[in-house]
């Protein structure tokens, strides 16, 4: 009797707590909501103050970031590089980490083991040459950098899927071979069904990656012509001349607007992904 | 069923193998070679030896960022882990509420880095104006307010790495402790952290090798402000390449340290985490 009330009494102490923490969670968010529809003079001076009759603007703000700017059309290329990469990056490094976990030898041990070197090292190590390899290759542009997120996102990717591959059991993929049908038309009617899972995990992880990413495409990508979220709101804040705060705060909240219904939407396939991902430790 | 296989090696392997060589292999290798060469564009590259990476340690900020990231890193391991630790705890404890304030924590977690540096620029900036004071005029603001932002971000990942955790820890082994007559200090110490230990290897591994690769929010909270002193290696490193003409041999000598440095402390955390796990 006494252990549970003790119990209750701490309970509800430790949600007062997790209340107030969460709230403390959203102000950021919150904050920046409020400032984006205030004039761009008064955003700087007192952040923390409602909008008010004199200073409130409505959606200006929102019309210069995209008028003026040019945001939704670098939501578009986001969306684009990111589907398409994910798209591309499940497709190839899931037949490639089949096909190294099913013929062993020598060389398909190799590619396991740079795949999984490849995690560990820094973008840093590679950035300069790599941007210097893309740009030779003609691969500046969003077609060509998938091919590029492919190659830098493969490591995790394989690593994931050779751990899953390890679990089926073979005799469920030698039965269609006799059956007749070829290696590939069994990988996707056999195979691919059952890493469903996998897939999942994996895309998640990825989308999170190439969706934020900003180094990367800014220094492949000929930003002139494509920019992405990251890269417009980095150039918005640091291009020289004039620092527009109110359309900063308006890209912010147009930055955050995708993420928060991608998280909400499929939320429970996010927390599994990460949960599936923290194993690579 | 390998024999079956084997031949259709072409459609299965080429299609990645082709793309991690442009986006990985190449790049290493002609990264490795550039460190010791001095070059504007690759074509012009002259072999010097270890000049690079000479020039690299004699570079006062380069070394300024070294200690500074790696009192980041540290700090931040403590904080994050902590943090997602406890909140883990609180959250599997059936307190009313769990999944809002689960979904709560690890929305920030979604946000990139430089989107999440911007918001937060805001608020440090709104906060320390009160006091006449700003982000750019001190590197300590710097300092804790990438320890804040950073936190704000991978708290809830972590977490959710604990809650999966101690979500397998069995019942059985908490109530015989009990049982036993131990307090709830002790079953933590003794029975909860020892059966967490593979969750707490890949969260420290995760926070560390984090704090030092940490590129996005220093770019855009701090940008190195004031005058280079908030400036984190990965960051040093991409203004050395693309900041001063002529540099770009040493830039790349400081990336391959950088990279061994991330891989050598990666191993030795695993080491020293790794042998605390018991065997279940």
């Amino acid at each position: 009797m006494k252990a549970s009330k003790k119990r209750k009494t701490f309970n509800g102490i430790s949600t007062v707590i997790l209340a107030l923490l969460g709230f403390a969670y959203i102000i950021p968010i919150l904050v920046v909501l409020i400032n984006s529809f205030k004039k761009k003079a008064f955003i700087s001076l007192q952040p923390f103050n409602l909008p008010t009759a004199k200073n409130f603007i409505g959606l200006e703000n929102y019309r210069v970031a995209i008028d003026q700017y040019g945001f939704l059309k670098a939501v578009g290329w986001t969306f684009f590089i990111t589907i398409g990469s994910v798209f591309l990056i499940l497709l190839c490094t899931s037949m490639c980490a089949w096909f190294i976990t099913r013929v062993k030898k020598k060389v398909t041990q190799a590619i396991y083991f740079l795949c999984v070197f490849s995690m560990v090292v820094p973008f840093q190590m590679v950035m300069f040459t790599l941007s210097l390899v893309a740009d030779r290759l003609k691969l500046n542009t969003p077609w060509g950098i998938i091919i590029v997120y492919l190659g830098f996102g493969a490591g995790l990717a394989v690593f994931m899927f050779s751990g899953f591959v390890k679990s089926i059991p073979i005799e469920i993929e030698e039965a269609a071979l006799i059956d007749g049908s070829s290696p590939l038309k069994m990988f996707f009617s056999v195979v691919l069904p059952i890493m469903k899972p996998t897939y999942i995990s994996v895309g998640i992880l990825e989308t999170m990656w190439i969706w934020n990413d900003f180094l990367l495409p800014y220094l492949v990508l000929d930003i002139n012509k494509y920019k992405t979220i990251p890269i417009i709101i980095q150039y918005m804040k640091g291009s020289y001349g004039r620092v527009d705060m109110g359309a900063i705060m308006a890209a912010l909240i147009m930055a955050v607007i995708p993420v928060i219904i991608f998280y909400l939407s499929s939320q429970k396939y996010i927390i599994k992904g990460v949960a599936a991902g923290a194993v690579k430790g | 069923m390998e024999k079956a296989i084997k031949r259709y090696w072409p459609i299965f392997l080429i299609p990645t193998m082709a793309a991690f060589l442009i986006g990985f292999i190449v790049p290493f290798a002609m990264g490795l070679w550039l460190s010791l060469c001095e070059f504007t564009t690759v074509t012009d590259a002259v072999f010097v030896g270890l000049k690079n990476y000479i020039r690299a340690f004699q570079d006062p900020v380069f070394l300024h960022a070294f200690w500074y990231t790696a009192l980041f890193a540290l700090v931040s391991l403590f904080i994050i882990n902590i943090f997602a630790f406890a909140i883990a705890l609180a959250l599997t404890q059936n307190v009313p509420g769990t999944n809002l304030f689960r979904t709560v924590f690890f929305l920030p977690n979604l946000i990139g880095g430089i989107v999440l540096g911007y918001i937060w620029q805001l608020i440090f900036n709104g906060v320390l104006a009160k006091y006449n004071a700003a982000l750019a005029l001190n590197e300590w603001y710097g300092f804790w307010g990438l320890i804040i932002s950073v936190s704000w971000q991978q708290i809830g990942y972590m977490m959710i790495i604990y809650i999966a955790g101690l979500q397998s820890i069995p019942e059985d082994l908490q109530e015989a402790a009990r049982i036993d007559g131990a307090n709830a200090r002790q079953r933590l110490f003794h029975v909860t952290i020892p059966m967490m230990m593979p969750s707490i290897t890949i969260c420290t591994f995760l926070t560390i090798t984090n704090g030092f690769k940490l590129f996005d929010q220093n770019l855009s909270l701090t940008a190195g402000e004031p005058s280079k002193m908030s400036e984190m290696l990965a960051l040093n490193i991409y203004n050395t390449f693309y900041g001063r003409v002529g540099w770009e041999g040493v830039g790349q000598a400081k990336a391959v340290v950088f990279f061994v440095l991330v891989v050598a402390i990666g191993m030795i955390q695993l080491r020293l985490t790794r042998t605390r796990e018991v065997q279940q």
